[in-house]
């Protein structure tokens, strides 16, 4: 009885998600498929994640064997550094990375100056947006990841790293060869999640957009074009179709995470 | 041996204190940038602080743009991210509860269909929530985005998790013989036990509502609707100094500072609430390792 609370809700989105593509037939998702944004906007996409699940997953990892091997108490203090800019998802992160990408305004602009950028539009360039992209996603992601893996990394018994110190192994054996292995689950786990949620991609494309009179294109990522084709064309049946493919794409990789993960046995 | 292990420790901090510059820079200028001019933030180094009068003059600037539009926005925000946590919190933990310590027909198949919903973005049912809001007109009401807000089940998980982790059954056993009925076993035990995860739905839920762009993007039609999150978008698209582009009216009042004013703005209440409960949060976003 008081679970129809919840779980109506779960049902309804669901429902929702198979009347969309009941009612509209296959016809749409052709044409979806045929439009010239189609593909470029999927390309982009998977570019952008490619980039940032690489670098992501190298970087958090080392950061947080890093961050392990720390007294508690710097631990603690660089954790909550890096997690901190969690806090500023969508708009806001993005505003702020308006700035940092500027070089006259940006603390950064070293870096900028020294690939001879001195204005926005140098950095905002269709070549550079999918690396801008994956800097603003580590930026607001990593720290929760980094939290996360260092809460793996406390699990792994000390017994283990001591037994594999006194055989000789340095700091670099012990953490590829036992304590990678023992994360690996999370590290798969972070790249399954992130990877459903990059395709997602919208509030950045778009505010960069507006902030650059029109450097990124209004149908750069799906979702983009998505709400290009429903809002600007009122083509609500193709950009229902879009919607319906970034849907079943978020749905396998749910379904493959717990089916096949087992993270979430918990009885 | 021991000098090598120096260096390892001595170069592992170096590349840390290099991240932590990349993490808590962006915030460092944030705050700073309201407390310069215009000019002064592109002409001063980066991170110079300019004088607190000038952070004055630059959030009466951003206040008075449109007739106090910036606080309409955070009224809006506030409306639409506590009715939405209000909602999900009041559908989560009963649902949660029922998944945990009842038994009736479906009960694994409705976990696993609140894994999988929880799992997939909720990006992607943005345009799918439209139609249908649309189709029962209610576009543009404050219903559009407090309802999905309310949908929330991670939420349903977290409290899942803190029931059948933290009650025992034999409790619920021993209330029912005694002659509580359902409802009374979930008001006089369960409540009163909940409130730990109470507060981590609500908190995991306002974060989210109010960070969220693309919902309230597409459900909102007019300016006076919109949430701080896509009034930051307008508040940029009409600054002459970002915008090169935007209508240079002689009213134009966004700058570079004011534009920082309202982010500021509008991280605020999460950054407060992330310095408070950081504790709670963590304890939450590893609840479901610590259950391996």
């Amino acid at each position: 009885m008081l679970l129809c609370l919840g779980v109506a809700p779960t049902v309804y989105a669901i429902s929702l998600a198979l009347r969309t593509s009941h009612g509209l037939g296959v016809g749409n998702f052709v044409d979806s498929y045929h439009l010239p944004e189609f593909m470029p906007a999927f390309k982009h996409v998977l570019l952008f994640e490619a980039i940032w699940l690489v670098s992501q997953s190298v970087l958090v990892v080392s950061l947080a064997l890093m961050v392990h091997n720390l007294s508690r108490r710097v631990s603690a203090t660089f954790r909550f550094i890096f997690y901190l800019p969690g806090a500023m998802a969508g708009a806001a992160s993005v505003v702020i990375w308006l700035f940092m990408f500027t070089p006259t305004t940006s603390p950064f602009a070293f870096i900028e100056h020294a690939l001879h950028y001195t204005l926005l539009a140098n950095t905002v360039t269709p070549a550079n947006l999918p690396v801008l992209f994956a800097i603003m996603a580590f930026w607001t992601g990593a720290g929760g990841w980094i939290v996360v893996m260092h809460g793996a990394l406390n699990n792994v018994p000390t017994e283990l790293i001591e037994a594999a110190e006194i055989d000789g192994s340095n700091v670099f054996q012990t953490a590829l060869r036992i304590k990678l292995p023992l994360i690996r689950k999370w590290v798969v786990y972070m790249l399954v999640l992130s990877f459903a949620s990059g395709t997602q991609l919208f509030v950045e494309p778009q505010i960069l957009g507006i902030a650059t009179g029109g450097e990124v294109p209004p149908q750069w990522s799906p979702n983009q074009l998505a709400y290009y084709l429903a809002f600007q064309l009122d083509r609500f049946n193709e950009a229902a179709a879009i919607s319906v493919d970034l849907l079943v794409f978020g749905l396998l990789v749910a379904v493959l995470i717990v089916w096949r993960g087992k993270l979430f046995e918990v009885q | 041996m021991l000098a090598r292990h120096y260096a390892y420790r001595i170069i592992a901090i170096l590349i840390l204190l290099v991240f932590a510059a990349f993490f808590f820079g962006p915030i460092i200028w944030l705050l700073l940038a309201p407390t310069k001019t215009d000019s002064q933030i592109i002409n001063q180094t980066p991170l110079a602080f300019g004088s607190f009068g000038t952070f004055g003059h630059t959030f009466h600037q951003l206040i008075s743009y449109e007739g106090d539009l910036v606080l309409t926005w955070l009224k809006n925000s506030a409306i639409y991210s506590f009715g939405g946590t209000a909602l999900a919190v009041l559908a989560a933990i009963p649902a949660g509860y029922g998944l945990a310590l009842t038994h009736f027909v479906g009960r694994r198949a409705l976990l696993a269909i609140t894994l999988v919903v929880m799992i997939v973005p909720a990006t992607a049912l943005v345009l799918p929530l439209f139609l249908e809001a649309n189709t029962v007109h209610l576009v543009g009401t404050v219903w559009s985005l407090i309802l999905p807000f309310g949908f929330f089940p991670f939420g349903v998980y977290l409290a899942y998790i803190y029931f059948s982790t933290t009650i025992p059954k034999d409790l619920i056993g021993a209330a029912r013989i005694d002659g509580a009925g359902e409802w009374g076993v979930f008001r006089r035990i369960a409540l009163p036990l909940a409130t730990p995860i109470v507060a981590l739905v609500a908190f995991f839920s306002f974060v989210a509502n109010w960070n969220n762009y693309y919902l309230p993007f597409v459900m909102t039609y007019d300016n006076s609707q919109y949430p701080l999150q896509v009034g930051l978008p307008i508040l940029l698209g009409s600054s002459p100094s970002i915008n090169p582009v935007a209508a240079t009216g002689g009213q134009a009042v966004i700058y570079r500072p004011e534009m920082a004013m309202a982010t500021i703005i509008a991280i605020a209440p999460v950054l407060l609430v992330f310095l408070f409960a950081q504790r709670t949060l963590v304890a939450g976003m590893l609840a479901g390792s610590t259950k391996e």
